[in-house]
């Protein structure tokens, strides 16, 4: 799993969910954990949104909309990934095809995850977020551009919206490395903490003993 | 230790402090894990992880796996039929065989949910870091650790090295003062809070759970109320440890003994906050004004007393949330104004790692003993760990569940997330005591009301969502 594709400019129309609080449970169903892999995880991407209780695709889900395909930019409300820790979810979304999911906040663990993978949680302050609102209110199909190296979400209008990231992840996006790597680099140190650190505990010895 | 120069510090810094082994400015730190749990659903791909990269696992010895998530909750001698499910559990045995992990697997007598073994084998000890990927790892925050859920990529960087990347994260102190009324208990606490707060207050911090209704909890009301932490949108939350915390801890088998218990005991007893430290943000509840609550929407936040009717969209001014609410009503079949009580159901279930202990067991049997489910009703016990499953059988509990026409079950997750075949049927309602009540959480098209094992308890002998106060219980509490 060492190293990724560099995060790159890029600009795409978007798809709009305007919901708060869209759990990981919407992202991804439960029944879809049940895989050891993470591959093929985009036939689960809100799946009990997409599909009917008889498996029939529900014609007014946003993602069963042809005119969806290829968008790589996921416009939600607040709050967007509480919930579950599943990196699932975030594999689904990257899968589908997201690169970007565009937010008025963000779950502590699905960020966290979202940046794990490629896929950049991009956060708006109120007024930021409905500024994109409006412009796709007018105009569902405008392409927004994300530029992370300058940390800015621009608008068909002009506009540039600055986000914040922290620039260790911004970094590792950049460049396409991954944290394992960083915290591999550690290990003297590590070595040189557990032996000051003895544990108290250890697994290994009978727990009924 | 007495310079005057060290300011006052809460029980989250005193644990990250002692746990930093990189720190450079501008980055995360690096911080030392003491404790990593595992299981079957969130593993397997980080284990993959390892073998690609050729990476052993750095500490075996602080690491154990169990079972819980995809597990039948039936017969343990029978197959599993899942074919997914089956494969899951092989490879969580294949891993921990090749990479010398203690596994409480099927068959094993410590096999249970996560975080209810950690805390039974006292391997959940105060001041420790403990992960797993799992969010409700919140729950061992009750013993004064510092727990929280990870995903599957972390998963891998702490079998790798012991040790995940993160930002110090904000406090939020969460102060509880005055007595709980009697029929009131720790499920009803958490969830009033969150019906105030909300499902991201949290975020970006820690939750501190602090005042003399915390301290009048005992360690499994303690760990319902950290283990809901994340549905506060907080990835961690805990309560400082105290002798109600060593009393639990004394003799388990992974609690220190001797010598080494006395030492421990000096060193827990330095981890609360200081009486000066500070916090980035508080909110205050009155124990004494909290009833039993129950959940009527699609959020852990939205929930109310049961005594409650529901609320009117109309009434709320912001227009996404009045959105989120319409949206909630219409999933869940509720008509604004509507009372929850005497609300039909079709199914309780009692468990999960917010509530399948044997308090809550014992808690359950109170308004069970003696009595018949309503017909038609289906009734899932289903205790948290191998060790609550003995424990109820030994004091009867069982029986008290098949006689009123409950199914006693093996231990494991089931219904809570509906991964194992426990699930509902689209458009059923059940009482849950577990944590989550998002759109098809326990099967889809399934709606849930979040409760108290008291609630859930009374619910099934009424057949709708019932007041446990006013059915009453057939025995006293223990």
């Amino acid at each position: 799993m060492t190293g990724r594709a560099p995060f790159e400019r890029f600009s795409s129309a978007a798809v709009i969910l305007l919901r708060d609080d869209v759990d990981t449970d919407q992202i991804i169903p439960a029944r879809f954990l049940k895989t050891v892999s993470r591959d093929g995880l985009a036939e689960g991407l809100f799946a009990d949104w997409r599909f009917d209780d008889a498996g029939a695709p529900r014609p007014d889900f946003v993602l069963n909309d042809p005119a969806m395909a290829g968008r790589r930019i996921l416009v939600a409300g607040a709050n967007f990934g509480s919930g579950s820790s599943r990196e699932h979810a975030a594999w689904a979304l990257v899968a589908w095809g997201f690169r970007a999911v565009v937010a008025a906040g963000f779950a502590d663990i699905f960020r966290g995850n979202a940046l794990k993978n490629g896929l950049l949680p991009v956060e708006l302050g109120v007024e930021g977020h409905q500024q994109v609102v409006s412009v796709l209110a007018e105009d569902p199909s405008a392409a927004l551009t994300v530029d992370l190296e300058a940390q800015r979400l621009g608008l068909p209008d002009g506009a540039q919206l600055t986000f914040p990231l922290d620039p260790f992840s911004r970094t590792l996006l950049l460049s396409g490395a991954d944290e394992l790597g960083y915290l591999l680099s550690l290990d003297g140190e590590i070595a040189a903490w557990e032996v000051s650190h003895p544990s108290p505990i250890s697994t290994l010895a009978r727990a009924d003993a | 230790m007495t310079s005057p120069a060290v300011a006052p510090r809460t029980i989250v810094d005193k644990i990250w402090d002692a746990h930093q082994v990189h720190v450079e400015p501008g980055m995360p730190s690096a911080l030392a894990v003491d404790l990593h749990l595992v299981h079957e659903v969130t593993s397997p791909q980080a284990f993959d992880g390892l073998r690609a990269r050729g990476l052993r696992v750095r500490r075996p010895d602080l690491t154990l796996a169990t079972i819980d998530h995809s597990v039948p909750t039936t017969d343990r001698s029978l197959p599993i039929l899942d074919l997914q499910a089956a494969t899951q559990i092989h490879r969580i045995e294949e891993n921990c065989a090749e990479f010398g992990i203690t596994l409480h697997g099927i068959g094993s007598p410590h096999q249970g949910i996560v975080h209810v073994i950690g805390p039974e084998l006292g391997l959940t000890q105060p001041g420790m870091t403990i992960v797993c990927g799992d969010s409700h790892t919140s729950t061992h925050g009750a013993f004064g650790a510092l727990a929280f859920g990870i995903g599957t990529s972390e998963v891998e960087q702490v079998l790798a090295t012991q040790c995940l990347l993160q930002h110090r994260p904000k406090r939020f102190e969460v102060r509880v003062d005055g007595e709980l009324a009697p029929g009131v208990s720790a499920k009803d606490l958490i969830l009033a809070l969150l019906s105030q707060i909300g499902v991201s207050a949290g975020a970006g911090h820690v939750f501190e759970y602090a005042g003399s209704a915390i301290r009048g909890l005992g360690m499994e009301q303690r760990m319902t109320i950290c283990n809901m932490s994340i549905e506060g949108g907080a990835r961690a939350g805990l309560i400082g440890p105290d002798d109600i915390t060593f009393e639990y801890l004394a003799g388990r088998p992974h609690a220190p003994a001797g010598p080494a218990w006395e030492a421990a005991l000096d060193r827990w007893r330095a981890l609360p906050t200081d009486a000066d430290a500070t916090y980035d943000r508080t909110v205050t509840l009155d124990a004494s004004t909290l009833e039993p609550m129950v959940t009527y929407g699609t959020n852990p936040g939205m929930g109310f007393p049961v005594s409650g009717r529901v609320p009117d969209p109309a009434t709320i001014g912001d227009p996404s949330r009045r959105a989120g609410l319409s949206r909630a009503l219409e999933y869940m079949g509720l008509l604004p104004g509507e009372p929850i009580l005497g609300h039909p159901i079709d199914v309780v279930f009692i468990g999960s790692c917010t509530n399948s202990r044997l308090s809550d067991l014992r808690e359950a049997a109170r308004f069970m003993r003696g009595r018949r489910v309503a017909d038609g009703l289906r009734v899932l016990v289903v205790p948290g760990s191998d060790e609550v499953k003995r424990q109820a059988e030994a004091e009867g509990l069982d029986e008290v569940f098949r006689a009123a026409g409950a199914e006693w079950r093996e231990a494991g997750c089931s219904m809570c997330l509906a991964m194992n075949g426990d699930q509902l049927n689209p458009g059923q309602y059940a009482v849950s005591t577990s944590n989550r009540n998002f759109e098809g959480r326990q099967g889809p098209g399934g709606r849930t009301f979040l409760a108290s094992p008291a609630t859930a308890a009374a619910s099934a002998i009424a057949g709708h969502v019932a007041d446990a106060r006013l059915l009453g219980a057939t025995e006293a509490a223990k």
